[in-house]
């Protein structure tokens, strides 16, 4: 073998770009296979010139694969390397890919989803969500934009570091990296988490505790206001008013005292963090998570008809 | 509605689909789909909020593996085109955003039907593949896996241009016939849909170690000057120190080797 074949830099981009349609023919037989083999197709090309060896290639590349689309790309790499070195003659079978695929694809799924589905998402999405709610445009174009950029960097600079590292990168990954990503997503994870739960699910119980009527000077007295006006106008009684407000003086007669109100005292969104362990539960039990939101609307409706919620 | 807007609704809708199974641009968040419904229809605003409040309520749905989540494709391309018809027909900006996001749960119920069915319908596509991959034949391969992305696509695109055929007339009597006890209590219930999705995170990160810092999260955001970003800030601290906290009793302890590192600290100040 006089000339070394090696893929350029240009091939690896296509095959970068192609992986990112991975899941495309995702399906129950095989999953990730048909996406994995279109990916791939720019190297084949250009490894194996002989019709046989193309043959046997995109065959090999037809096996069961699946993922996370994004931690793929390391398993790109690798394989990458790896076809490079088969196709300049060394040793190298379909079991070695195979098993390279295989052994790689399961420990790197477990980073990836916690990583990515429930750790980078959550937190751009309530961050994009937050500001859309008050409806800026800001919110979806920061989530769009920085999803993607990070995305496509992480997904090429994985790819380039299997295709350098080769199978060595097995070491490295068993060597307690992904570990340590892994546990460091889920800590950073469950704070988030805790956060938006106490942010965004609401729940308020109307019922009022206790309503108490207060003593005459504990509230601001309409009457006396009325008396301010006509004895020097509209203007200092709005200033008495908001002067008697400034000095914590109540609205009514009476100091309402919702449930509401008493949980808050605890511990703002108890109920809700109530609700989302109860959730927890559920799901553990295997209750369907439509079964669940559904339960909801449910108990929102009665909850509200008999004046709870 | 007029046919252009159509076309570019059913484009978005084409997107959102393919996203909904390729998982990568993120066209089908209700973050993004929302909103680009809301560009092409004239209702950028409105559509802006319906895309935040349901992302809110989405964050946890998430494909794992054969795994199936609420359909956010659907949801958000649908629940969008209801409430721009409803716009169209007069009603109120607020009433239309929460009437849609009420609609969006059982849609997201309906289009996981079907992604099942368009991932059984893969299969003999993939089949197609083996044949086409046994002849060396790499532009079949090619374009059968464009099938499979569009199929995707079609799925979402083709109730949504239904959708847009619905007259304002059905859309905004069908609104005007809610009680307000049923929307009010439906908006109670969607305030509360988010904790499912967190509790889907939940179980999936959950072990002993990490339930200190969910509770850690939980009590600082009360505190309403912290902002998203702050409280990641915070998050991402307490998992660097942790880390290298942890790293260090690690190695510490061999060389220590007294096994009481409070010990070690008081023997150290004598």
């Amino acid at each position: 073998m006089a000339d070394k074949i090696t893929l350029t830099k240009q091939d690896r981009i296509k095959v970068w770009w192609r992986h990112q349609f991975l899941q495309g023919s995702w399906n129950y037989e095989r999953m990730q296979n048909g996406g994995w083999c279109y990916s791939i197709i720019p190297a084949i090309k250009k490894l194996y010139t002989n019709k046989d060896d193309q043959i046997a290639a995109l065959k090999r590349h037809m096996e069961f694969y699946n993922t996370h689309p994004y931690v793929s790309s390391p398993v790109m790499g690798v394989t990458l390397a790896l076809e490079e070195d088969r196709a300049n003659g060394a040793p190298i079978d379909d079991a070695a890919i195979q098993g390279v695929k295989v052994g790689m694809m399961g420990p790197l799924a477990g980073v990836g989803d916690p990583v990515f589905w429930y750790t980078v998402r959550p937190l751009l999405g309530a961050l994009g969500a937050s500001l859309a709610m008050g409806g800026s445009i800001v919110g979806p174009i920061i989530f769009f934009v920085a999803w993607n950029v990070i995305r496509m960097v992480f997904e090429w600079y994985t790819q380039e570091f299997g295709y350098k590292l080769g199978t060595s990168i097995t070491n490295d990954l068993s060597g307690g990296l992904l570990g340590k990503i892994t546990e460091g997503a889920s800590i950073l994870g469950m704070f988030v988490i805790g956060s938006l739960v106490e942010r965004w699910v609401s729940i308020t119980f109307a019922p009022v505790v206790s309503s108490v009527p207060l003593d005459t000077g504990a509230y601001i007295d309409p009457a006396a206001l009325d008396a301010v006006a006509q004895e020097s106008g509209v203007g200092s009684a709005i200033l008495q008013a908001l002067s008697d407000q400034a000095s914590g003086l109540a609205l009514s007669a009476t100091k309402v005292t919702t449930l509401q109100q008493n949980l808050d005292s605890l511990i703002p969104g108890l109920a809700a963090v109530g609700v989302t362990l109860l959730c927890c539960w559920l799901l553990k039990k295997k209750v369907s998570p439509i079964v669940i939101i559904i339960g909801m609307f449910v108990v929102g409706i009665v909850g509200h008809l008999i004046g709870l919620l | 509605m007029s046919v252009f807007t159509i076309i570019l609704i059913v484009i978005v809708a084409f997107l959102a689909g393919m996203e909904g199974i390729l998982d990568e641009f993120e066209f089908h968040q209700p973050l993004v789909a929302c909103t680009l419904i809301g560009l092409v229809s004239g209702h950028l605003e409105a559509g802006i909020i319906l895309g935040g409040t349901l992302q809110m309520m989405a964050l946890g749905w998430a494909n794992i593996g054969a795994a199936v989540a609420p359909d956010a494709a659907l949801a958000s391309t649908a629940s969008a085109i209801l409430m721009v018809i409803a716009l169209n027909g007069g009603t109120e900006q607020s009433e239309a955003i929460s009437t849609a996001i009420a609609v969006a749960v059982p849609l997201s119920v309906a289009g996981l039907f079907l992604t099942m069915i368009v991932r059984t319908l893969a299969i003999p596509i993939v089949h197609g593949m083996d044949a086409a991959a046994a002849k060396g034949n790499f532009g079949t391969i090619d374009a059968l896996q464009i099938v499979a992305i569009c199929m995707q696509g079609v799925r979402i695109a083709i109730p949504a241009a239904a959708l847009c055929f619905i007259p304002q007339e059905a859309v905004t009597a069908a609104l005007n016939a809610m009680p307000a006890w049923l929307t009010d209590g439906m908006s109670i219930g969607g305030g509360m849909v988010a904790a499912v999705g967190y509790a889907m995170v939940i179980n999936m990160m959950a072990t002993r170690e990490v339930w200190p810092f969910f509770v850690l999260g939980f009590v600082l955001a009360a505190i309403s000057e912290l902002t998203l970003i702050a409280l990641g800030a915070i998050g991402i601290c307490l998992a660097l120190i942790y880390l290298g906290l942890k790293e260090l009793a690690k190695s510490g302890a061999g060389a220590a080797g007294s096994g009481d590192p409070l010990g070690d600290i008081l023997d150290d100040y004598e």
